[in-house]
Formats: structure tokens, sequence, C-alpha cells
């Protein structure tokens, strides 16, 4: 492994060590049993059956969008629009989800289908704008967002909505195209296995296809990537389409998975933390399933304290953005790098010498 | 005491990519003399410069200035300490007027506002003071670059610059204007100041020094007395050792015309006219050298030919078909490979592989990518050969680029452009900031596909390159083709020279043969 990457490794970790010590720094302010309260962060999402598969269960969605987010990274796109992709394409896969026809498996795959379809074309939007006007995606993702929304919202309200219900959700799913529960005991669904696949096909996509090396080299120097007869515009766009056909599948899933009916009022944040999943994971495809399992045991923990101690769980809040801020810092542990540097290249004069 | 104003004592700079760009050099400076500072391209010498001008920290090592140990956290420190620096790419504001620029950061006022008057005295009387004569009301844009590098060297002086550095002067400039140069440098010496002057050109090394060190790959070789060595001397200090870089060129056998540019024409936004009537054909197996100072519209020429700008007048063919319509990548499958000037800029993509950056224009070729997947046997059996072809040092094809040497950074661009037969190489400054090594094979590659047959257009600003490589020659002055030569012998530098300050044309029908039509 080469220095830079192990670099960016140490970064990361020490990031999170330092975001897991503010913890317990705030733990302390706040908690009359500090100690108790940090044991309960910490250990007690190991500690049972129930607990991992929570884990496991807040890391699904965190996996598509964290794939999602690092595709548009890498191209050095800086798109947010995984937030209005999920929201969306949950509903238009929740509309054949109540009424479609078809057996068990093909059920969900043509939900699936659709909130692709769907999930593509909220990103085509900014992608296309970006591609041939040179609109700036982060603004017009943003702007998307809340488009999506006010289209969901109506959908939801007007056509969707179970009246015989108070709360305002859509009518159950057919039951046929829910997600089975893979692990006994838990509430882990296929959803899992279906995201850990995408992880991988991602990762062969990037390392090995044509297609994907237009986009790493697109993402690094895109007048190198001009120069050498690549279709930027043409990349861009390709990023798009498959970002928000990762992010739909994955809007979908979390509603197959998890709920009965389709619950969202609102944006349901999972964009966002796809920005720090890729982020932590440095962009690789592996990275962001541990990322996401990171993240889902933080957030497992904060629960977990917030119900049998006196922590609020907005205290994860706070951690998640330390993280981000730390990471984001390039010139983070500089010194100690430099060091290192001198260091290494000092063994490798030596080595040349002797 | 010591008689150095300034002295540089083990200095060592490791940057953070892991290149050692200074390892214990020393340097010192006599009051009024005129120091070169030379080895290859890469050796180091830059970067030295840039830590006596405060630019970049070093990492290990003290600088003495008048006796007192001195640290520059940046060049404003360093200016303040009398140290001045004009850096190989100038840094004017091009809208500005030259008294502008002489005064920009110390204007002076009358009462709110600047007092232009007063700039421009100041700039006059500056100017007559070192004999470096501008006009100072003149916009920067306009001047040519020998008078630009005047203004960089007045502004240096106006901030009090004692000890004046010159990072490679002559690299832009025409034989007749470095002579002009050296003029100059002589009459500041004369008034008391220290100059360093950076070049990897012998012969001027040897003719203006009091004093030369040499570097050869970030260590200190000596520091010699100029009249003490001969240029061979100093070449064998340089190299590390007694090389052979003549190069053996067998006869040309011209084939067809390949590249065809028929009344190109060029006017910017500005409507300032880049391009006038540009004439020219390149047959096959033949190197086609295009001279002239930087900035005679040669990037414009060679932004069309690789069309990453529109023909606006005029058309260009290959192989008689042609690229009025074409993308970059039509441009590339009609087998032609282009070394950029600029490597870090678009000749590669740093953080990615070697073994990505040599196959980008390859990755839609069967051999290296079928259905979609990248062939890795295929792809990393050429670049292995490249790597060890080209003499490339690296840890391996997995390493990224960026942490290469510039001179195997580019040989990793020239393997690329060169070895997938291209039937056309467009080649410009192949060997900008590369160590003479690197230089030597690149250059050997190029002559070998002439040989091959495939028609090559060299443009460079190194006309000690052009001579060496050309099998015709034309000369490019204002954005028109000024002189063309069918043959070499017997052309030198200085004639070359004449025409590229276009003060000698040849006459329109000799400018015609440039065309190299198939009879």
């Amino acid at each position: 492994m080469n220095r830079e990457k192990s670099f960016n490794i140490i970064r990361t970790l020490f990031s999170m060590v330092a975001a897991i010590l503010v913890a317990f720094i705030i733990i302390v302010m706040v908690s009359k049993n500090p100690f108790e309260s940090i044991q309960i962060f910490l250990l007690k999402p190991l500690t049972s059956k129930r607990y991992i598969g929570n884990i496991i269960e807040a890391a699904i969605p965190l996996i598509f969008s964290g794939l999602s987010i690092s595709l548009l990274f890498r191209t050095g796109l800086f798109n947010l629009g995984g937030e209005g992709v999920f929201y969306f394409s949950g509903i238009i896969g929740s509309i054949l989800a109540i009424w479609l026809k078809l057996p068990p498996i093909l059920l969900p795959l043509a939900c699936f289908t659709a909130s692709a379809i769907a999930g593509t074309a909220v990103m085509l939007v900014p992608g296309i704008l970006r591609a041939k006007y040179n609109a700036n995606e982060m603004v017009t993702s943003l702007m998307m967002n809340s488009i999506v929304l006010g289209i969901g919202s109506y959908i939801l309200n007007n056509i969707l909505r179970d009246p015989s219900v108070a709360n305002l959700v859509s009518y159950k799913y057919n039951s046929d195209a829910l997600l089975p529960v893979i692990l006994k005991g838990t509430r882990v669904h296929a959803g899992f296995l279906i995201a850990l696949l995408c992880a991988a096909l991602v990762y062969v996509y990037i390392y090995k296809t044509r297609s994907g090396y237009e986009i790493r080299v697109t993402g690094t120097n895109p007048k190198f990537a001009q120069y050498s007869g690549i279709n930027v515009t043409k990349v861009i766009i390709m990023v798009h389409v498959l970002a928000g056909a990762i992010a739909g599948v994955g809007g979908m899933v979390e509603c197959l998975g998890l709920h009965r009916r389709f619950e969202w009022t609102g944006l349901p944040g999972y964009g966002f933390d796809g920005c720090m999943i890729a982020m932590l994971a440095n962009n690789n495809p592996f990275g962001v399933v541990g990322a996401s399992l990171f993240v889902g045991y933080l957030r497992v923990g904060a629960d977990l304290v917030n119900r049998s101690a006196d922590v609020p769980t907005e205290m994860i809040a706070i951690l998640q953005s330390l993280i981000i801020l730390l990471i984001s810092a390039e010139k983070l542990l500089k010194k100690y790098r430099q060091r290192w540097i001198e260091k290494d290249v000092k063994e490798v004069n030596h080595e040349v010498a002797s | 005491m010591s008689n150095y104003i300034l002295e540089m004592n083990n200095i060592s700079k490791i940057y953070g990519n892991g290149v050692v760009a200074n390892s214990n050099v020393s340097f010192n400076l006599k009051k009024g003399e005129i120091h070169s500072l030379v080895g290859e391209n890469g050796s180091g010498k830059t970067t030295l410069m840039k830590i006596l001008f405060g630019m970049e920290a070093p990492s290990r090592g003290e600088i003495i200035l008048n006796g007192k140990q001195v640290q520059f956290s940046d060049s404003k420190e360093a200016i303040k300490n009398g140290i001045g620096m004009v850096h190989q790419h100038f840094m004017l504001v091009e809208s500005f007027s030259v008294a502008q620029n002489i005064v920009l950061g110390m204007e002076m006022k009358k009462r709110l506002f600047v007092n232009e008057e007063k700039s421009i005295q100041f700039t006059e009387a500056l100017s007559k003071k070192y004999n470096l004569i501008v006009d100072p009301k003149e916009i920067t844009k306009k001047l040519p670059v020998g008078v630009k590098q005047k203004v960089e060297i007045l502004k240096a002086l106006a901030r009090g610059a004692e000890i004046l550095i010159l990072d490679e002067p002559t690299a832009v400039l025409a034989p007749q204007e470095t002579e002009q140069l050296f003029k100059e440098l002589m009459h500041l010496k004369a008034q008391g100041h220290t100059i360093v002057f950076i070049s990897h050109k012998i012969p001027e090394i040897k003719l203006i020094s009091d004093r030369i060190t040499v570097i050869r790959s970030g260590k200190t070789v000596g520091t010699y007395n100029a009249s003490d060595v001969s240029e061979k001397e100093i070449s064998n200090f340089i190299m590390g050792c007694e090389m052979d870089i003549s190069i053996k060129k067998n006869a040309h056998h011209y084939s067809t015309n390949k590249i065809s540019v028929d009344h190109i024409t060029y006017k910017d936004q500005e409507q300032v006219q880049l391009l006038k009537e540009i004439n020219f054909g390149v047959k096959g197996g033949m190197i086609f050298g295009i001279a002239g100072v930087q900035g005679n519209g040669q990037v414009e020429l060679i932004d069309m030919l690789t069309r990453r700008m529109p023909i606006q007048n005029g058309d260009i063919s290959f192989n008689g078909q042609t690229i009025k319509e074409d993308t970059i990548a039509q441009i590339r499958k009609r087998e032609v490979g282009y070394i950029p000037e600029d490597r870090l800029d678009q000749g590669v993509a740093v953080k990615e592989s070697i073994s990505d950056n040599m196959i980008s224009n390859q990755i839609y070729s069967e051999d290296f990518c079928k259905h979609g997947l990248l062939n890795f046997k295929k792809i990393s059996a050429f670049v292995n050969r490249n790597i060890s072809d080209y003499e490339i040092r690296c840890m391996g094809q997995t390493q990224p680029i960026g942490m290469l040497s510039g001179g195997n950074m580019q040989k990793v661009v020239v393997a690329r452009e060169c070895e997938n037969n291209p039937q056309i190489l467009i080649a410009e400054q192949p060997t900008r900031g590369v160590d003479i090594g690197a230089a030597h094979i690149i250059h050997k590659k190029i002559i070998e596909l002439r040989d091959q047959g495939c028609a090559v257009l060299l443009v460079s600003a190194d006309l000690n390159e052009i001579l060496k490589l050309s099998d015709v020659i034309a000369v490019m002055y204002e954005g028109e083709i000024v002189a063309y030569y069918d043959h070499t012998e017997g052309l030198n530098e200085e004639q070359l020279g004449i025409h590229m300050l276009g003060i000698e044309r040849h006459t329109p029908e000799q400018i015609a043969k440039a065309v190299n039509r198939d009879e």
C-alpha cells in the first residue's frame, strides 16, 4: 500500500477516535453517571444479537447513499441530491408496491426498477445542467431536493394517503413486495445483501471497467481526460445516472425493508449522511460499507444511552459533524505526515546506499 | 567574519509527496558578484532559490544574511531583507501599465488616490538609473517577453533588492535578447548588486558568471571560479559523468503529406490577430520544427491542430481528410499522438497510477478493453515494457504518477503518445523541465517514430532541440511564419534568432515551400 493511502486511513481513524473522545466529554458534562453512560455507549451495542442487528439495519440506507455520493465525489462533483432521490424514488416505488400485482420476487424487482428510474430522472436534472451549461451541481441539486419534496408530498397527500389512519401515511404495501428478514431475532432484511452486492458492483465498475476508468480520470484531472479523448460531458451525465439509480434503489430498500407503508413526511436525511460516509470511506466502495457500519454503531450506541441513561441523542449529531470537520481538514496531522515522509525517504536512501 | 553577504548552509528540503529536492546543499554569495546556479532541470536549483526567497520552508539548514541568521516565513520578509526574484513565469498584472506594475503594493498616494504622475516619474528615474529602458505608460500585455522581463527586474529593484535571483531568464529569450540582458546585468553588477543566475545553458554561464555552483540531484557538487573551469568540465559536473548525448539521425525518407495546414487565421475575442495566413505541410518521415519565442501564436496553432479550439478560418487536414468537424476523441482515432506543453495541466492525472496514466488514449481500442472491461493482462504487459524501455524510475506500475520526478513523469507521457504507433505526432516542448538523461531518451524515441514514417510536428522554444531533431524548420513571429528552411545544414541559433525577433524575413516564395505538397 502506498504512503498516501495509509496516511488517509490513519487520518480517518484519528478523526473517529477524536470524535468518540468528544462524545465522552459531552457525556461527562451532561450525565450524572458518566462512566456507566460511556460504557453503554461504547459496549452495549455489541452485547446482543438484536443490537448488532440494529447496527446493520441502520447501515443499509447509509451504504446506498454512501455509494451514490462517492461516485459523484470521485468525479469531482459535489452533488447533495441524494436526499431528494431517496425520498422521491421511495414514493414512486411505493405506488407499485401498493397496487401492482406480481409474484413475490418479481414485485420488489419491479419496485426497484421504478425507483431506480425515478432516482435517475431526479439526478439527471443537475447532471445535464452541469454537463451542458456548467451550472453548479451543488446549487441545482439542493433546489431539486425542495422540488421533489413538493411533488412527493402532493402525491402522498392526494393519491397514496390512507384515510383510515390518523397519521400521514400511505396505504399498506402489498405483502409480496416486502423484503424478508434474513437474520432471525433481528430486523435485518434482504436489503443488506442488495447493499453488499451494490458495493461489489461499484468496486468492479470503478476499477475494472472502461467507464469506471473514465470516471476516475475525469475526477482527478478533467483536462487530462478531455485531452485523452474522453467525453467528459458524457462521463458527468453517466455518473449522475448511476448515482441516481443507486440512491433510488436505496430509498426503496429502506421502505420495503423496514416499513409497511410509506411513512416519510419530509426528507429522510440519508442524502447528507451519504456525504459523510463517502468522505469517511475516501470514496472507496468497501470503505463505504465499513463507514456505514461505524456510523450505524455510533447511532445505536447513542440511542441506547438515550434510552437507558440521561444523555440526549442530539449528541450524535454533534459527533457526526465533528467527524466530517476533522476529515475534511486536509492539513490535519500535516506535521506528523511530513515527519513520516522524511523518515521514509531516509530509509529508502539508506537502502540505496547500503 | 566571513566575506559572504549570504550563506545557505546544509539546506535540505523534502516535499510533502516524498520528493527530496535538496539534501545538504550549501550555497553562498559574495557582494557584487554574478553567481550562477547550474544543474539539470529538476536538480533542485529552483527549490533552493524558493527557500531563499521565503516561498518554501527548508526542512533543515540555516540561512545567514549579512552575518545574521534569518528565517523567512514568506516572500514579503525576503523582499524586506533585500532579496528579489524574477520567476520563470512572470508575475505581472497584464492589464496594468508598466509603472502600475512596478509600484504595485507601494503606490504613491495623493490624499486618498493613487498618484499616477509620481509613479511614472519614479519608474522613469529607476529605469534610467539601471539602464533598463522601458516605457512606463505602456500596457504590460502588449510588451514583448524581453521587455516584460525588464519590468520584472525593475519591480524587484524598486523594492530595494540587493540580491537579485533570476530563474532561467534566458529560456524565453532569443539569442540577441540574451546578449542585451547580459549587458544590463553587468551594469547592475557595477552598481553593487549581487545576482544569482539560474540556468542550464553552459556557454552562457561561462560567459556571464564570476562563480558557479553546480547542483546535481539535490546535492551540491561544488563551487568554482568561472575562469578556472572549462565548459566541458562544467558539463561533466552537471551530469556526474561524461555522457554521449549526441544523437544519430539517419537520412530522411519522406512519404506523403500527412498534416496540411491551409490558410489558418485566428482572431481572439478582443479582435487581436493571433494567427495570420499559416500554411504548411508535414510529410511522413519528416520532423517539422517550429521555432519561435513563446507567445507568437504557437499555442493557438497547436490548440487548433488538437481540436481544443475551433478552427475559425482556413482548414487543417490529416492524411487528406479535414478535421474541422472532429472532436478530440475523433482526432485520437486518426492515430494522432500529442505531447502537451504542460504535463501537470493536461498531460497526467497525478493521483492515478502510472499504468492508468499510460493507457488513457488507448482505452477505446479492442486490445485493451473488450466489452467495456479493461484487459489488465495486456495493459500490464504494455506498461511494464514501456517502464523498462523508457527507463522510468519508479516503484512499479501501480505507483501514483504524482510521486515521480518531472523527467520520469514526462517519459510516461511520451511513452503513452508514442507507443501506439501514431501516424502523426504533435510534440509541444517535449523536454521542458526534464533532465538531460530523460531528454535524450525522449529525443531518441521521436526520431525512431520519424524513421518509422510518422509525421512529427515539433514546437519548441529550445533552439538546440529544434536544430538537433528537425528535418525542416519554420520560424513563427507574431502569428506568422516568417522563415522556412527545407534543410538544417549550416543553420545555427543566431540565424534562427534573427527571424525569431522579426528582424529578417524570408521571401514569400521561400515561405511557400513549407506547404510540402505531394508532387
